[in-house]
């Protein structure tokens, strides 16, 4: 299982979260409904206390490991020190503004691109979104330290870009529309609410 | 009785507070400011919910300058004035009453719900007087921008958050020379010994014992698992106070040296070693008191319900310990994000430590259910259905958070409505509240000294708008984030109604819930009753029921 993007894996964790709470609502239903009752209940399944910490485990390790397998961009973000980009974009941020290297950053499909993000005054934050809001990917912009991403973009779009990250009140226009645009994408998706 | 007389004298007249005793009564003023400020969270809450979607409205009238100021001080009322002061107030009440001792200064008791009750209000003032807004995150260099914010709201808003942190000194050291002091059951225990139950290492011991084929370490362990909670759980509730508040003296020193005509250099400081450091100390409340304190009040109610021994007592105190050690390796879960923080931190603090939360918490739950399992069949009583919210709540709030502790999610979630809606609202409004509500009624006739319920029918109504609206507006919260709608962004297009409309009406029925609460107390202890709390005892008694 590999999820290309963010919809594909928020859309994931959509279902599998809504059935695990459904799931622990009903559990804690069920113990308060048989609590009170005379006669005593059938256990639907019996947990060993054991088998129970086990899986605790397992899930909260579980969990990362999988993901670490299933989101490309995990390995990526962890190795960027070590792998070329095909391109480098550097943008600065200054009170409140994206100063970007060209009005739209065009890229190509499938290509690692390197946003190099600099703060002069304030943190700040650095997040693409799609026409209909959905985010792609953000990172958070320290003053005084690096703040690098490494991103292979699979569809064609139009990407907004906003900060993440409060920086107070002023910060709120912090948008740039149309800042980046993907092309040459085969399989375009018009789901994903990049190409309109 | 009539309704007036109800509402002036309390139910059928049973409420007297001069017959409370000094340590009853200044549990229950902690525990009505707690209440009110509640309120005043709740209200905060529905205008930025109602601002999602109408940003015109009074009082924030399209201007972020206005939503900033009410989001900044809405974690401050909510967490310190209200949850701080509950929790407080508890367990200056519980200590003595479980350890059979009296509290070390009512005085003092008294002097950290008035500091906290102070504090809360000077940070409200700075931002309703000054539109001081840097978010309690309080991310280096924003609270020192005195290009957007007024200094002197911002040396308003930090005194008041350090005499909230005053007050919380003040409880810590009542609670530690209570615990400590060689009075009563205590008399001949040595500090060495109380120490050790405290960290729950009697508990590590006892387990060891059993696994090496020996006798138990101790029978009787010198404290009872809930004092050992609260014992730990203030550790970390000191820890967290020294950060907080050495982060507002770097700030005032910054804004008392913008007054006095100096410009200091804001990059003296590294922004991300700040956050590190801050995050070290403020997640302390997130991921470790609340854990603990709630870990503790969850096995006390369980036992106190049932009136049986704690299942598995051994392993919940070693439990108790592992999640005070995780509570200080697990910050980096906030910083997965932060691209200059080395991916060893991220990966073993922000991932896997973090991960054992699930373990801990989980312990924790299913501990208290076979408990209440074994004991049965039980009443569902106020105090019952309340404990199995709390436990609902972070049933679903503890996975929430450690799904986007992970760098996958975090990447596409971090700062959205996801984290702030179906982590930390369902875990305090539904997990923590619902488990003080359930402390509350435990509690209601020995503070009280047996005062009336006015209506059941109110309590039951206050439960399920309580149970249902927080999970709604938690869940709906955190739909939004998936959708991509920013945690600390105001929108102006209309951009998230749908899930903001949905969670506006589970808001409202939190607030509405909160009302009803207010009342069905007001009506029980009546408008006198009230009053009275606030006035001097008569009964300086700082014990209960030895």
């Amino acid at each position: 299982m590999t999820f290309n993007d963010s919809l594909e894996l928020l859309s994931f964790h959509w279902v599998a979260y809504s059935v695990y709470s459904a799931l622990i609502i009903s559990v804690v239903a069920w113990f308060g409904y048989n609590l009170t009752r005379q006669e005593k209940a059938k256990s639907i399944i019996r947990i060993p206390f054991y088998g129970f910490v086990g899986f605790l485990v397992v899930a909260g390790v579980g969990h990362h490991i999988f993901t670490y397998n299933s989101v490309p961009w995990v390995a990526q973000d962890i190795n960027r020190h070590d792998m070329i980009p095909d391109k480098v974009y550097h943008i600065n941020i200054k009170k409140h503004v994206f100063i970007l290297p060209t009005e739209k950053m065009v890229i190509n499909c499938g290509e690692q691109v390197l946003f190099d993000v600099t703060s002069e005054d304030l943190v700040y934050g650095f997040g693409l979104f799609r026409k209909n809001n959905t985010m792609v990917m953000q990172m958070q912009v320290n003053p005084g330290s690096r703040n690098d991403i490494l991103w292979t973009f699979n569809q064609n779009g139009i990407y907004d870009l906003m900060s993440t990250e409060y920086s107070g009140p002023k910060g709120n226009d912090m948008f740039v529309k149309d800042a980046v645009e993907v092309i040459g994408c085969q399989n375009i998706s018009e789901k994903n609410g990049g190409v309109k | 009785m009539s309704f007036v007389s109800d509402l002036i004298n309390g139910a059928d007249n049973k409420f007297d507070h001069t017959s409370l005793n000094a340590l009853q009564k200044v549990t229950l003023r902690a525990v009505v400011m707690a209440f009110l400020f509640y309120g005043l969270a709740a209200i905060e809450g529905m205008i930025m919910r109602t601002a999602s979607v109408i940003p015109s409205i009074p009082p924030v009238y399209s201007s972020p300058e206005h939503y900033f100021s009410i989001m900044t001080v809405h974690p401050i009322v909510g967490i310190f004035g209200s949850t701080y002061q509950l929790v407080f107030g508890a367990f200056m009440f519980l200590v003595p009453f479980l350890t059979k001792k009296p509290l070390y200064s009512v005085k003092l008791a008294n002097w950290v719900w008035l500091l906290i009750t102070i504090g809360t209000a000077l940070s409200w003032i700075a931002a309703f007087a000054w539109n001081y807004a840097p978010l309690y995150t309080l991310y280096w260099p924003l609270p020192a921008d005195t290009e957007q914010f007024k200094t002197v709201g911002g040396i308003v808003f930090i005194l008041g958050v350090a005499l909230i942190m005053f007050g919380t000194f003040g409880f810590i050291y009542n609670i530690y020379a209570t615990i400590f002091a060689r009075v009563g059951v205590h008399q001949n225990k040595t500090m060495k010994e109380l120490l050790i139950s405290g960290f729950g290492i009697d508990g590590i011991l006892n387990l060891w014992y059993k696994l090496t084929g020996r006798q138990p370490y101790t029978k009787e362990p010198a404290l009872s698992l809930p004092v050992v909670a609260i014992f730990r759980g203030t550790v970390d509730t000191f820890l967290d106070a020294l950060i907080i508040l050495g982060a507002g003296i770097l700030v005032l020193v910054y804004l008392f040296a913008d007054l006095g005509g100096l410009s200091l250099d804001v990059k003296s400081v590294d922004a991300l070693l700040y956050k590190n450091w801050f995050w070290w100390g403020l997640d302390l409340v997130a991921d470790g008191l609340v854990l603990i304190y709630v870990a503790g009040s969850w096995y006390l109610l369980a036992t106190l319900i049932t009136g049986q021994k704690l299942f598995m007592e051994n392993v919940a105190r070693a439990a108790l310990m592992l999640e005070l050690l995780v509570s200080w390796m697990v910050w980096s879960h906030h910083l997965l994000a932060d691209q200059g923080q080395p991916e060893m931190m991220k990966l073993i603090s922000g991932e896997m430590v973090t991960a054992f939360e699930l373990l801990t918490q989980g312990l924790a739950l299913f501990i208290t259910l076979v408990t209440l399992w074994k004991a049965r069949p039980l009443k569902m009583t106020n105090e019952l259905k309340y404990l199995l919210g709390g436990l609902i709540g972070f049933g679903l709030a503890v996975p929430a958070g450690i799904i986007q502790a992970d760098m996958a999610m975090n990447r596409v979630l971090h700062n959205t409505q996801w984290i702030i809606g179906a982590h930390v609202h369902i875990a305090i409004i539904v997990g923590l509240y619902m488990t003080l509500y359930s402390a509350v009624y435990v509690l209601w006739p020995h503070v009280t000294n047996n005062a009336k319920l006015w209506s059941q029918k109110l309590a039951n109504t206050h439960f399920w708008l309580h149970l249902i609206g927080g999970i709604g507006m938690g869940a709906f919260m955190g739909m939004a984030g998936l959708d991509g709608m920013l945690r600390r962004h105001m929108y102006f297009n209309g951009e998230f109604d749908l899930m903001m409309i949905l969670a506006g009406v589970c808001g409202a029925m939190v607030l509405l819930a909160w009302i009803i609460f207010l009342f069905n107390i007001i009506m029980s202890i009546g408008l006198k009753g009230l009053i009275g709390i606030f006035l001097p005892s008569k009964n300086k008694e700082s014990s209960y029921g030895i």
